[in-house]
């Protein structure tokens, strides 16, 4: 059977250039970069090569990255890290639309006397700045806001957040996971302090992420037990993973602005086609400020789990923030901050393109979505018969 | 993805018995959209009084609809007596098992075929009504519903017991109550539920009170205001009294004197003294607000 990917807000494909990089890694160049002798040693040359080509797509200094295992890591890294670093401040600021990757961290501190403050986003999934300013005070360690939302693709003004935040003397830490190799970002020309990034989002492997620390900024390090990336993530690097999101990074750089512009063409001809073609259904998160390959659309009167297995039969891959995919009996936290009805929430569908999706594939859904939709009317109640 | 056997996606993809009979004998509906899952069942009888013709409409996920499916193709030929004895483990066990998280499904649908036979002995006039005490308003789940399905399916967790009807899988301020429906049902058998924290044995000294009520408020409350996007803060201690104050939704919630008294106060006594009282630090609630509709 087929596979028609629409799910790369969940993982990407490993693109073919990266794959090529990284086998030699595995059986020939195995050596240990720290080691002494000449075949372990020249491991560390492609690493610091890595290291510039993340550099190189972020727009920063090769030594304000580090290494880690992934998003998850990334963020930990950078709240705990924030926070250790500053052992007089009690109070971080988040979001209420965030990854668990930093809405569970930071409840978590709560239980350790840390005030959380998880700022109201509007009916589009945006945000009001002026709440952010009036929360900022003299006990704020962190503000920790992400850039792309995974479930909506609603981004956050950014370099406009961490203007206002660092203006004010307190560190802004990004989730940037979704929004890497998906729209461009300058951080020599941002105030960003802290900034999470995962590999197999941008069609890396998985297991490898970066934390970018710009230079000045005061962390903790997370991981203690060698002398790896400066100290301040300690344990042998994970070789293969690096270099190949070091390729992934310069493939990004170099194809970002002409891939992102057919990725939102085929996006936008899905979701209209599909909005045109099923009565009540609505977009969910604001169409103006949105990553270009994310939609999010709520099917009323029917639920996610079910039309993810009728897709999921014609290999159609998407994900839902239905309660019933989570095995939770509550629908995605996103949508609820939205004040998405729960009638909607269960019925929601992500479609999320990569480069590697064609204007076929889209055809294809666009074809096979209207009859699951109205297959699955039929069985509801609350839909009357015709 | 959920491990479904064989015949639940065959019932799911080629469900039987959809549509709703024209002019039925009995209509059993239950459920709702909030819910995320509802099933309207329709039932019409013949001379003997057997069930001629079962068919159903289901809003829901995929077991929801494959149990749906199923329960009318058990029912067919069944006397209302007979059918009355069907229970959701037959329905779970007649699909090859379901998923535990799912087990809920072939409870939404043992209900709507027991609300049907009452609507048609009814004489059509009664429609599905919750009887009993309500113990997770989240889910409107009754005591008496908790209680049949600890029996019938032979439940000892919570967990269990939000997995086959919902009750507790909202904000899960209900879990102390199915604990102690759990409890009666099984008398002695499960006696091993270990409390979190124990009850401070002998004189509190003040520091270590003021540690156990931050900890209680940490562990045993705190998680109970968290899935109504709410939160609690400890101002202060002053002998027996115990100032708190509300964050986020509890703030500016209706709700929020019965939370202090229902959930906050009764923890607080059950875990650290029963001495203690609460007082709501109403000068302090300055969280910016946090809306959920």
């Amino acid at each position: 059977m087929r596979t028609v990917y629409f799910d790369n807000n969940a993982t990407t494909k490993v693109a073919d250039e990266v794959a090529e990089e990284v086998g030699p890694l595995f059986c020939e160049l195995y050596g240990n970069p720290s080691s002494m002798h000449t075949f372990g040693g020249q491991i560390s040359r492609r690493i610091r090569q890595a290291r510039e080509q993340v550099a190189g797509l972020l727009g920063c200094e090769p030594s304000e990255i580090i290494f880690t295992s992934g998003g998850t890591e990334s963020d930990n890294a950078a709240i705990k890290g924030t926070l250790a670093a500053a052992p007089n401040k009690r109070k971080i600021i988040t979001s209420r639309v965030e990854h668990p990757a930093v809405l569970t961290v930071c409840r978590e501190l709560e239980n350790h006397g840390y005030t959380v403050v998880e700022l109201a986003v509007d009916k589009q999934g945006r945000f009001d700045l002026r709440q952010l300013e009036e929360q900022i005070d003299d006990n704020t360690a962190l503000v920790t806001i992400m850039y792309a939302n995974n479930e909506t693709g609603v981004t956050f003004p950014i370099d406009e957040l961490a203007e206002l935040v660092t203006g004010r003397n307190v560190v802004f830490h990004t989730d940037a996971v979704q929004a890497i190799g998906k729209i461009p970002l300058n951080l020599s020309k941002s105030n960003i302090d802290l900034l999470s990034l995962s590999g197999h989002k941008l069609h890396a492997p998985k297991g490898v992420g970066v934390l970018y620390v710009r230079k000045g900024t005061r962390l903790s390090p997370f991981m203690l037990g060698g002398h790896q990336e400066a100290g301040r993530r300690a344990g042998t690097e994970n070789v293969p993973g690096i270099v190949g999101l070091g390729k992934a990074c310069e493939l990004a750089a170099k194809n970002i602005e002409q891939e992102s512009s057919r990725i939102r063409y085929l996006r936008d001809k899905l979701e209209n086609a599909i909005l045109e073609k099923c009565p009540d259904s609505r977009i969910n998160g604001d169409k103006e400020n949105r990553l270009p390959n994310t939609t999010n659309i709520s099917f009323e009167y029917i639920e996610g789990e079910a039309i993810l297995l009728m897709l999921d039969k014609h290999g159609i891959c998407a994900s839902s923030g239905s309660a019933c995919t989570s095995g939770s009996l509550e629908p995605s936290h996103v949508l609820r901050a939205m004040g998405v009805p729960f009638t909607a929430a269960h019925g929601s569908i992500r479609f999320s393109l990569s480069r590697y999706n064609t204007e076929e594939e889209v055809d294809y859904t666009i074809e096979k979505m209207p009859a699951i939709i109205n297959r699955l009317r039929e069985l509801s109640p609350f839909v009357a018969n015709k | 993805m959920w491990e479904y056997t064989d015949k639940l996606k065959d019932h799911f993809f080629n469900p039987r018995n959809v549509g709703e009979i024209d002019d039925p004998d009995g209509v059993g509906e239950v459920g709702s959209l909030a819910c995320g899952d509802a099933l309207k069942l329709t039932l019409k009888l013949d001379e003997n009084g057997r069930i001629k013709d079962a068919k159903f409409k289901t809003f829901g996920c995929a077991s929801a609809i494959a149990t749906s499916s199923v329960l009318t193709e058990m029912i067919k030929g069944l006397t209302l007596d007979e059918a009355d004895k069907v229970t959701n483990k037959d329905i779970a066990d007649y699909l090859g098992g379901l998923p535990e998280q799912k087990m809920h499904c072939s409870v939404m649908g043992r209900e709507a075929l027991e609300a049907a036979i009452e609507n048609y002995r009814t004489g059509g006039k009664k429609k599905h009504e919750l009887e009993g005490r309500v113990v997770c308003n989240c889910f409107g789940v009754t005591e008496s519903e908790i209680a049949r399905v600890i029996r019938e399916n032979n439940l000892t967790t919570v967990e269990q017991v939000t997995n086959y009807c919902k009750a507790g899988g909202g904000c899960g301020g209900c879990a102390g109550e199915i604990e102690k429906i759990i409890e009666k049902i099984h008398g002695d058998k499960v006696k091993e539920v270990p409390a979190l924290v124990p009850r401070w044995a002998g004189k509190l000294t003040n520091i270590a009170k003021i540690q156990l009520i931050q900890q209680t408020i940490n562990e045993q409350i705190r998680p109970v205001l968290r899935p109504h996007g709410g939160n609690i803060e400890l101002i202060d201690v002053e002998g027996n009294k115990v100032i708190v104050a509300f964050r986020g939704m509890c703030a500016q919630c209706r709700l929020a004197e019965f939370t202090m008294k229902d959930v906050v106060e009764a923890k607080l006594r059950e875990f650290v003294s029963e001495e203690l009282f609460v007082e709501e630090d109403k000068e302090s609630a300055q969280q910016p607000h946090n809306h959920r509709e």
